[in-house]
């Protein structure tokens, strides 16, 4: 199985940690990764703040890189929303079928990161160890779009040392919401106050969630209120052993 | 000039005008996927009828059909009722002697003011559904026109078990041939009155009857 | 007395959400309210649904019969209009709100109405009828209990099914003193509420024109309905002997039967019950029983266009149930009225712009009054997929102000950004020198291992979060160290 790291331009350029760590995990499974150097951006940003007629070209870019892959893989659960579910509209935008016939055939190959440890591989444990108080946000794109269910927490929950612990109100949409974030900064924050208020009642070390957008924006939030408790993406957590500690 | 409903016509042709000219309304698919029958048992989808009657704050009893008349007695006794409303069409026994009956009539209906001062109104139904606690009036023999029920505070409704159905479907279908043939007016009663809209307390009774009380009636042996 | 607060629909400048929303979201009692309303109803719909097996099968046979009328929405038309004539009413037809206005006010005149009773419509609320029929010397008089608290304050609805959320009891209860001419009052909401049918039931009985909204239609039949809690909807279509109900012409269903779906999916997501209190179908005129003459006015006012709207049509499914709006973090935080229209709430956000129309500064700024996160669409018992149209209007928004906006258009600094990002990403030496000049041009921002101030429009985000600074290595940088420069292990 030729396998496709799909790292996003967020990671590539913000959060490669998480990028070294989704490699070190799959090869630690025994999947050895490509990373196509020509991906850039899905066109995720463009195309939810309405510039879509923009993300066209950079759909197309996406499709080329990655359709000869048997499976691609992004530590993302808001890109990965974007190719499986808006991919389709944006080729129906660009009115053109045989775009939209190879995102068709395209997307059933794209997976976030816990789906296909767990639904694709079949795994849960992968051997990982993290001794630390950890809680986890459902994002909205994997939650509700991707579906992923309960495949995060099954991952979490076998991982040696944790002691992982549920978050109240844990639904509740965390306030990023991509420019949002910017354009709506009052309300954006004002769902943030009370994000952070559930992750703080769990008295956990760590919250950990499947996308770096929304840690940066919970993250950012927790920083800025000096209340010592950090973020850390799933993929980090999963690829800590005894013997490779990421802090 | 155009008309408005030539407008408004042409406007919604030119707006669907990426639907197929040979399409059909019936060639859309609707899947019913849902429950259309209940098929509990009779007595358990009269007894949940019952309780969810009963969960929106009216007064239920349920009665053996032969002691219909003594139990309409003492509940308008117990009330203090004086002047009740009476559709056309109530079996007279239903009617207790010491009650002054106000009955309305198609050619010597009630007044407005009259329904307001009585005590209370009696009716039958057309039907009740189990699934929702809903008792349902179709205006037709011995439930009387919509007002009747309306302007009085008291509703002394009797609900015959073999008029109970399971589901919501079900009370649809059995009233469609009403609706169709004789265009009577349809009102779902679940529950008296109540809004929700002071700092979200439920509270009973803006307008409409503030007391319903449900009479259910069976054969003897059917509980 | 009606005020007339500048909405959408009211045709002048409406300000955008951003800025209302900055507003509301400091009222701390609206918050404290309506955080505990939403979260109150979200839980109670939660159980009245998980009770029905049969949910997921009813959301799918509602949103198809609205997808089959919809497609033919010109026939049914015509054959409710056959209908509802047939059965002793009268169809009219009305383009815009002010043609539906003019019909009804002329219905009142023609009776010699110098008042009239309400029972709650959106539809009215959207073409301002209250203040046209007083511009027309007719007072009319909201009968939901709501509506009536609203109406006395003089403000408008911040919630399409507790319009009053934002008043407390002691609020309403100095309001019935002052306006209903009530002396001694508690306020205790079962005195209240006596209060307000007391003072109601005489306008009901002494009204000789009702006007009412309705919840569906049946085509085949004519069979309108009402849907209600509180009896002022039987008061209002019983009682006076004039009935004119305002219907948007979307709000039909083919058969009688069809009633099974729709009066399933209702009660449990509105109000979170088995079924409401009370609902009235009626047929056109019954003798001897109700008004004995009915009007039915079918009302456009932009329905068409969203109609035309092959993605937004779907917007046109919505039963006005309110569940998008219990379940959405940016309306229960920002409320009702931060969204300038009679529309508020998930639903709000599309439906406004696509009714009044694309390139309205005020309501072009609803479609991104969202995180996009879904839960709406998870709720809405007729599965519009509200992210999908919220992306679609976005997108509509951005083309019409590079289309249409000239000059300022081009050159708004959001515009020229993302087109500069485009080109970056299409590009991979580009993307890769963006990456490096953003790490090397952050130096003056990073203080002490956080950027704790963005310039520009950008300051929003660090007005509340630091930003952790670009790393000093890319993945690809580690990549290429690691493979060499080519592309597998």
């Amino acid at each position: 199985m030729r396998v496709a790291l799909f790292v996003t331009c967020f990671n590539d350029t913000l959060f490669p940690e998480t990028g070294r760590a989704t490699v070190e995990l799959l090869e630690r499974l025994g999947i050895g990764v490509d990373f196509p150097l020509e991906q850039t951006c899905c066109g995720q940003m463009h195309f939810n703040t309405g510039y879509q007629r923009e993300a066209i070209p950079l759909v197309r870019r996406f499709v080329e890189v990655f359709e000869d892959y048997d499976a691609v893989v992004a530590p993302s659960g808001s890109c990965v929303g974007m190719v499986r579910e808006l991919y389709p509209m944006a080729a129906d935008l660009a009115n053109d079928k045989h775009l939209a016939a190879r995102v068709e055939e395209l997307t059933p190959r794209v997976f976030e990161l816990s789906e296909f440890l767990v639904k694709k591989l079949g795994v849960t444990d992968i051997g990982a160890y993290y001794p630390h108080r950890v809680t986890y946000h459902p994002t909205c794109h994997s939650l509700r779009m991707l579906k992923v269910g309960d495949a995060p927490v099954k991952l979490l929950r076998a991982v040696r040392g944790i002691d992982f612990v549920e978050l109240p109100e844990a639904r509740e949409c965390c306030g990023f919401g991509g420019t949002f974030a910017v354009k709506n900064a009052d309300t954006s924050i004002a769902m943030l106050g009370d994000k952070l208020r559930h992750v703080l009642d769990t008295e956990a070390e760590i919250c950990t969630a499947g996308d770096n957008s929304c840690l940066m924006h919970m993250g950012g939030g927790l920083k800025r209120l000096r209340a010592g408790v950090r973020t850390v993406h799933l993929a980090e957590i999963l690829a800590t052993t005894e013997e490779k500690i990421t802090p | 000039m155009t008309s408005a409903r030539e407008e408004i016509l042409r406007r919604v042709r030119r707006a669907t005008h990426d639907v197929p000219k040979d399409e059909h309304p019936e060639d859309v698919p609707v899947e019913r996927g849902y429950r259309k029958e209940d098929n509990a048992p009779r007595d358990e989808i009269v007894k949940r009828f019952a309780e969810r009657v009963a969960e929106y704050e009216a007064t239920v009893h349920r009665v053996n059909e032969s002691d219909l008349p003594r139990a309409i007695a003492e509940a308008l006794e117990r009330r203090g009722i004086r002047q009740l409303v009476v559709p056309a069409g109530l079996p007279d026994e239903w009617i207790p002697k010491d009650v002054e009956a106000l009955c309305d009539a198609a050619q010597s209906p009630l007044s407005n003011e009259e329904l307001d001062r009585s005590d209370g109104v009696l009716t039958g139904c057309s039907l009740g559904i189990s699934q929702t606690g809903t008792i349902v009036l179709d205006a037709g023999e011995g439930q009387g026109r919509r007002a009747l029920t309306l302007l009085p505070d008291y509703h002394l409704c009797v609900v015959r078990e073999d008029q109970v159905v399971g589901l919501v479907p079900e009370a649809f279908a059995k009233l469609e041939e009403t609706v169709t043939d004789e265009g009577r007016a349809i009102t779902f009663i679940s529950g008296p009155s109540a809004t929700s809209d002071i700092e979200l307390n439920r509270v009973e009774g803006v307008h409409g009857p503030r007391t319903l009380e449900v009479l259910i009636a069976g054969q003897p042996g059917d509980e | 007395m009606t005020i007339e607060a500048p909405d959408a629909f009211s045709g002048g400048k409406t300000p955008n959400f951003e800025e209302t929303a900055r507003e509301s979201l400091t009222d701390s009692q609206l918050r404290r309210n309506l955080g505990k309303a939403t979260q109150t109803i979200r839980r109670k719909r939660a159980v009245a649904v998980e009770e029905m097996p049969d949910w997921e099968q009813l959301r799918e046979a509602g949103r198809a019969l609205k997808s089959r009328t919809l497609r033919h929405l010109d026939e049914y038309l015509l054959r409710l209009e056959e209908s509802v004539t047939r059965a002793g009413g009268q169809v009219h037809w009305a383009r815009d709100g002010e043609e539906a206005n003019r019909i009804i006010a002329g219905i009142a005149k023609r009776h010699d109405a110098g008042e009239v009773v309400k029972v709650k419509s959106i539809a009215t609320d959207e073409t301002k009828l209250n203040e046209y029929l007083e511009r027309e010397g007719i007072e009319a008089y909201e009968t939901d209990l709501a509506e009536l608290i609203i109406q006395l304050a003089g403000e408008t609805s911040s919630h399409i099914l507790v319009p009053a959320i934002h008043k407390n009891r002691s609020e309403i209860r100095e309001l019935f003193m002052r306006k209903l001419g009530v002396e001694d009052l508690s306020d205790d909401p079962p005195d209240l509420a006596n209060a307000a049918r007391l003072y109601l039931r005489e306008k009901f009985l002494k009204a000789k024109v009702g006007i009412s909204g309705a919840n569906f239609a049946v085509a085949d039949t004519g069979t309108v309905c009402v849907v209600e809690s509180e009896g002022n909807g039987r008061m209002c279509t019983t009682l006076p002997p004039v009935l004119v109900t305002l219907m948007g012409i979307e709000k039909i269903i083919p058969t009688w039967q069809d009633y099974e779906v729709f009066m399933q999916l209702l009660p449990r997501s509105s109000t979170a019950e088995r079924m409401n209190p009370y609902t009235t179908f009626w047929t056109g005129v019954s003798e001897g029983d109700g008004p004995q003459e009915f009007h039915l006015v079918l009302l456009d006012n932009g329905r068409t266009e969203v109609l035309a709207d092959e993605i937004g049509r779907q917007t046109l499914n919505c039963i006005r149930c309110s569940a998008c709006l219990n379940v959405c973090p940016v309306y229960e935080r920002t409320g009702g009225h931060a969204y300038n229209s009679v529309y508020p709430g998930p639903i709000g956000a599309i439906l406004t712009p696509q009714l009044v129309g694309i390139g309205k500064p005020g309501s072009d700024s609803l479609p991104y009054a969202s995180s996009l996160c879904g839960a709406c669409y998870e709720v809405c018992p007729v599965k519009i997929n509200i992210p999908e149209v919220l992306i679609h209007l976005r997108g509509r928004v951005v083309r019409h102000k590079q289309d249409e906006g000239g000059l300022k258009g081009k050159l708004d600094p959001e515009n020229v950004a993302m087109q500069a990002m485009a080109k970056t990403f299409s590009n991979l030496r580009l993307y890769e020198g963006a990456q490096r000049a953003a790490r090397i041009g952050q130096w003056p921002l990073a203080r002490s291992g956080a950027i704790h101030r963005l310039p520009g429009r950008l300051a929003g985000w660090t007005d509340a979060r630091d930003l952790k600074p670009i790393p000093e290595q890319t993945f690809r940088e580690w990549w290429r160290s690691r493979n060499g420069s080519g592309e597998g292990t």
